[in-house]
């Protein structure tokens, strides 16, 4: 009986903790990397709509991002169907082809993802359709989220 | 000699205090990351139409229409149909050659057309169904030839070859027009 107590009052455990900043690093790292701060303040209230045969944007850095849907008015309460490019909202649909065409100057492999509203009507879509193919930037995306996945 | 002693002196930086700097750096990354992926529908516009040139002539059989109006309902080549039928009325159409050989039907998969119209008011979220459906059966289709030509997925042969040397894809071209939609009521 002796014998088992002294067994274990004998034995210490410690963890070895000098390797810990090492790994915090290391996951810090990953983290900082990994992060893409929100470059744009949305003004427009984008809802995604759901598909199933979709694909991944590999290259994002080629992507530039159109936003379009109700204008956010603050209070809960929503505007009229706006199209947002960056930080600004767009007043002049016209003006989108100009804009458009400089960016594919800047990257000629551009793709432009449309983040539509589930709600928005198909017309100022095409719209914007027919400045981007203007425009000349014909690789478009519909930024949708997959059938089974939870709304961000 | 006082001296002596002064310059012996080591400069320490305290080092516990690093993992705890790090740990509050990790956890503002942490809540800062979204890891979101960005995915969606890929879709090639055409160039813009060109006043002095024509378009093509097309033989009626190869163009499939579908109508979306505002309400969702669905006309594909002027007959009603529901959104579930939709994937196998494509598949029926492009691959008309391989299977029915209707004569109503595309020719052939590579001239086969699929004009999606709606109207103004249309939803995009009911278009983006009706292009789901549609890209849908395309993939069925580009799936089916790959499992009978290399018995792999279509995904998996379409990583392994580059997009010139991919005769899946020019077998079956998603040939998918984006008419202009109506004004509508």
């Amino acid at each position: 009986m002796s014998k088992f107590q002294k067994k274990q009052a004998n034995t210490k455990q410690q963890v070895p903790t000098a390797a810990m900043p090492d790994i915090i690093f290391m996951l810090l790292i990953f983290f900082m990397v990994v992060t893409v701060l929100r470059e744009v303040e949305l003004q427009v209230r984008v809802d995604f709509t759901r598909a199933d045969n979709i694909e991944k944007i590999e290259q994002k850095r080629l992507v530039s991002y159109i936003y379009i849907g109700p204008e956010i008015l603050g209070g809960g309460r929503y505007g009229d169907t706006r199209v947002q490019i960056d930080d600004a909202l767009v007043d002049d649909i016209y003006a989108i082809r100009r804009l458009m065409y400089d960016k594919l100057m800047e990257e000629p492999r551009l793709i432009v993802s449309l983040r539509v509203d589930q709600k928005s009507e198909m017309g100022i879509v095409s719209d914007v359709q027919q400045e981007l193919r203007e425009a000349g930037t014909l690789r478009i995306n519909y930024s949708t989220l997959r059938g089974d996945q939870a709304p961000m | 000699m006082k001296l002596k002693k002064r310059s012996r002196e080591v400069a320490e930086v305290p080092q516990a205090g690093m993992a705890d700097i790090a740990f509050l750096l990790l956890i503002f990354f942490l809540v800062v990351t979204t890891i979101d992926v960005d995915t969606g529908i890929g879709m090639q516009l055409p160039p813009p139409p060109d006043p002095d040139q024509e378009p093509p002539p097309i033989r009626e059989r190869n163009l499939m229409n579908i109508l979306v109006n505002a309400r969702g309902q669905i006309l594909i080549n002027e007959e009603r149909a529901s959104i579930q039928e939709v994937r196998q009325l494509v598949i029926d159409f492009v691959d008309n050659a391989n299977r029915a050989q209707d004569p109503n039907l595309s020719e052939d998969p590579r001239q086969a057309i699929v004009s999606i119209k709606t109207d103004r008011q249309t939803p995009y979220e009911i278009y983006i169904d009706m292009l789901d459906e549609v890209i849908g059966a395309y993939r069925q289709l580009r799936d089916e030839a790959t499992m009978q030509e290399f018995g792999i997925p279509y995904r998996q042969y379409q990583a392994r070859v580059s997009r010139e040397d991919n005769i899946i894809r020019e077998m079956y071209p998603q040939n998918i027009s984006l008419a202009e939609p109506d004004p509508g009521s």
